[in-house]
């Protein structure tokens, strides 16, 4: 967990009188609102379709209990009581008003914490596999480097106003939680043939209009060379990348169109010239930036397994919650606890204040005083002793957050779609509620096993459904809300964009359709392992484009 | 005429009252011996590539930056490459350019921003001076570069 | 199919609590879609677009809105998206201007 130094605390103190100069200075004229809104989108401050939005930077989506409840307290004091938890590891309270924001950013930096540059064309929140520092497949921990970056992106003076956003992700082993693939940069921790540690660099992921997997741009780069080299990556981008077709402009038409092998030269060159005009960082800050991401001093006392499991295996309700939301750990005395904010019929994503102090008390009792938000909206709490898990259970069963449904199908990412955004087309939100509740029996989910459907209300794809295994795209088709579905995308390590299944399905239509999919699929797999991926993977769309449209096939 | 801003406030533009001129790369030509380089300041689009100028940099005593709307972060990227290309003339920033940038254009390089009346009655000299840059505290020179004043 | 063309009413955010708000026959703002003034005519619909951008002190992001003459006699949304801002969001039905209707 980052502490931040005087430097940072001073740092996002000024940056909060700036943003409150400059909320005073719009009202009295001196900033007309074309100029207001990129400076208010700097600090997170967006205008939605009822009311202003702020998105709070969750770096990485690492915080402590502190920070928890200060953001509890934040959604009571300012908002409705509730905040909104998002695929990049924010969060976003969905009603404040103008004057408060200042006041909402200072209670943030109480806690060390900032919405700086949650929007904008800036490099935006940085974010990482939400297991890192906990999960056992990891190689090492990418938060380190992920605060790097975060540093180095504060209020960089060049890259305040790029053609377009610019998201970075990492993660620190060979399975990609963090949708690295889908990112304008990715970077995954490596080690090259001498052992020694590096960055794997991937340019050009991105969904939205024109979705695309990002392309190695480095296979290994050497520690010390990151921030010239994602400098050189960035000044690049600055330079060439299009401003005349905001459709056009992020890096990955730039990839596209320049061809990654032309691009790379162009980075290297620049690289060298950054890296003869920068100093690589002090070898004691990185130290210092290492030595607060170090493991919790975990309790090694022997976990009494004959016990544990006699108390799982007595309680259905609880085995089947162990058996969902619960992740191998480093150590094997502990586990990764996933807190479903997923409820059937429920909002993706939401948690309300009291459920935030539910979980801070978790973190604080049985976590080590850690939680971490996931891009798929979910709460992890990342160490947890695994005899504490059942007392774990019975708080979270009591708060209405113990629903064990982590990676099946109710587990939707569903962007806020036309109940919140001023971009969406149409609405999400509505969609996940109806669908989970047509699944609402977790044992026919669990039987239907892995699944992943991700819920975009607009073709900016922040539900990410361009890598759900179903993918939901809402748009407005004359004036009437419509729904197409790919099917087969995929976000992890084995990244692939769904393809699109056919014409697009009314708000009536949608749920039926993708339970004709869901039926599709059960029919035809050859066991319970056999995942609804590696059935697509393996047949195609067809019997699934069959199922979603009988009276075109029957016509056929 | 426009109103030139520098870190100690406002000030009048003086170069072309002075005998300067402003001269267009296009038009620049490749003779530039009979120019008096302390007289001349070069106008760059914002999509040229800095290794095309790197000739001309000992020819002129200004190169003038345009920022055609003060979303289009070109201008500080050139200004970085040309001061990393061993650009010492002086770097003004031209057009649409909000007081909030101001600092961001110094730490880039720029000695000065040139904005017209209308700017400047908006946002008058003293959001301008607020901008001015502490130079040694930001998290680049922390990381890649000078260390703070004062110790972290 | 010829499109058809609807009256406009003008619409924005106020600029300090984001609310959506609708310009009224006598230029003043109301939170209520029925409130609004209702323009048959795109030319004066523009000339109060052009009024409400001159009024970016209170008010934030004006635009015309389709809209029609509802059966009691007031102006209604046409479009869904315009339906929802005079709602609010559907997975709250607590919250924004439906809570209190």
């Amino acid at each position: 967990m980052y502490n931040y130094n005087q430097f940072d605390h001073d740092f996002v103190r000024n940056r909060v009188n700036e943003f409150r100069g400059q909320v005073v200075r719009r009202l009295d004229g001196s900033l007309t609102e074309d100029e207001f809104k990129p400076l208010r989108l700097m600090n997170g401050l967006y205008l939605q379709l009822h009311a202003y939005m702020l998105r709070v930077a969750i770096p990485y989506g690492t915080l402590n209990s502190r920070q928890m409840n200060q953001l509890a307290m934040i959604s009571e004091k300012f908002d409705k009581g509730y905040g909104h938890f998002t695929t990049r590891q924010n969060i976003q309270y969905n009603w404040p008003v103008l004057k408060d924001t200042p006041d909402i950013l200072d209670a943030l930096a109480d806690v060390e914490m900032h919405a700086i540059q949650t929007s904008g064309n800036c490099v935006r929140n940085v974010t990482a596999d939400h297991f890192a520092g906990a999960a056992a497949d990891e190689i090492e921990d990418p938060r380190p480097t992920a605060e790097l970056l975060r540093q180095w992106s504060m209020d960089h003076p060049e890259f305040q106003f790029l053609p377009r956003k610019f998201k970075i992700a990492m993660t620190g082993g060979p399975n990609d939680r963090a949708v690295t693939k889908a990112h304008d940069i990715g970077i995954r921790m490596v080690r090259n043939e001498k052992g020694e540690p590096g960055y794997e660099m991937l340019i050009g992921g991105g969904l939205g209009r024109t979705p695309m997997i990002g392309k190695v741009v480095r296979e290994f780069l050497p520690k010390a060379d990151l921030l010239p080299y994602v400098e050189a990556i960035l000044q690049v981008y600055n330079l060439n990348g299009r401003r005349d077709n905001k459709y056009k402009a992020r890096i990955k038409i730039l990839v596209h169109e320049t061809g990654i092998d032309t691009l790379r030269e162009w980075i290297e060159e620049v690289f060298e010239t950054q890296k003869s005009h920068h100093q690589a960082p002090p070898v004691e800050m990185i130290e210092a930036i290492e030595a607060q991401f170090q493991p919790p001093k975990l309790d090694n006392a022997k976990v009494d397994e004959d016990k544990l499991s006699k108390v799982i295996s007595s309680d259905p309700l609880l085995r089947s919650f162990v058996e969902t939301n619960i992740s191998e750990h480093f150590d094997s005395n502990h586990a990764i606890v996933t807190i479903s904010l997923k409820p059937i019929g429920g909002t993706p994503g939401d948690a309300t204040a009291e459920q935030m102090r539910i979980m801070a008390g978790l973190a604080e009792a049985y976590g080590y005083d850690e939680l971490r938000v996931s891009h798929e909206q979910n709460i992890i709490l990342p160490h947890v002793r695994r005899d504490d898990l059942p007392e774990v259970y019975k708080v979270l069963k009591e708060a209405g957050l113990a629903t064990a449904n982590v990676g099946l199908l109710s587990d939707m990412i569903a962007c806020p779609g036309m109940d919140y955004c001023a971009l969406a087309t149409a609405r999400s939100i509505p969609v996940a509620q109806e669908l989970s509740n047509a699944f609402e029996d977790l044992k026919l989910q669990q039987d239907i096993g892995p699944l992943k459907i991700k819920i975009s209300g607009c073709i900016n794809a922040c539900g990410h459904h361009h890598v759900g295994h179903i993918g939901i795209l809402g748009l407005d088709k004359a004036g009437v809300e419509s729904y197409q579905i790919t099917l087969g995308g995929d976000g992890t390590e084995t990244a692939s964009i769904g393809e699109r299944a056919g014409p697009g399905f009314s708000y009536e239509e949608i749920v039926p359709a993708v339970s004709r999919i869901i039926d599709r699929y059960m029919s035809i797999r050859e066991s319970k392992n056999d995942t609804f991926l590696d059935v697509y993977r393996r047949v195609g769309a067809d019997t699934f484009k069959e199922a979603l449209y009988p009276e075109e096939a029957a016509s056929a | 005429m426009s109103v030139i801003v520098r870190d100690s406030g406002f000030e009048k533009d003086t170069w072309e009252t002075d005998g300067g001129l402003f001269i267009d790369l296009e038009k620049y030509g490749q003779d530039v011996t009979e120019r008096e380089p302390n007289k001349t300041a070069i106008d760059i689009p914002n999509d040229v590539t800095v290794e095309s100028l790197k000739g001309l940099f000992n020819s002129a005593a200004m190169i003038r930056i345009p920022f055609p709307s003060f979303a289009d972060g070109r201008g500080f990227s050139l200004a970085k490459q040309l001061r990393q290309q061993g650009y010492e003339g002086k770097l003004r920033a031209v057009g649409h350019i909000i007081s909030d940038q101001y600092g961001f254009a110094r730490v880039c390089g720029f000695d000065e921003v040139e904005i017209d009346f209308d700017m400047a009655g908006r946002q008058p000299e003293e959001q301008w001076l607020a901008r001015v840059p502490k130079q040694d505290l930001s998290y680049q020179n922390l990381l890649m570069g000078k260390r703070p004043l004062r110790n972290i | 199919m010829a499109r058809v063309v609807y009256p406009k009413v003008v619409t924005a955010n106020h600029l300090l609590g984001g609310d959506v708000i609708y310009m009224t026959a006598s230029g003043d703002w109301s939170r209520q879609h029925e409130d609004a003034k209702l323009y048959e005519d795109i030319d004066e619909a523009e000339v109060a677009l052009k009024l409400a951008k001159g009024q970016a002190h209170m008010l934030a992001g004006p635009y015309l809105a389709d809209a029609q003459l509802g059966e009691n006699g007031k102006p209604e949304p046409v479009h869904f998206r315009e339906a929802f801002r005079t709602r609010g969001p559907s997975n709250y039905p607590n919250h924004g201007k439906q809570a209190e209707a």
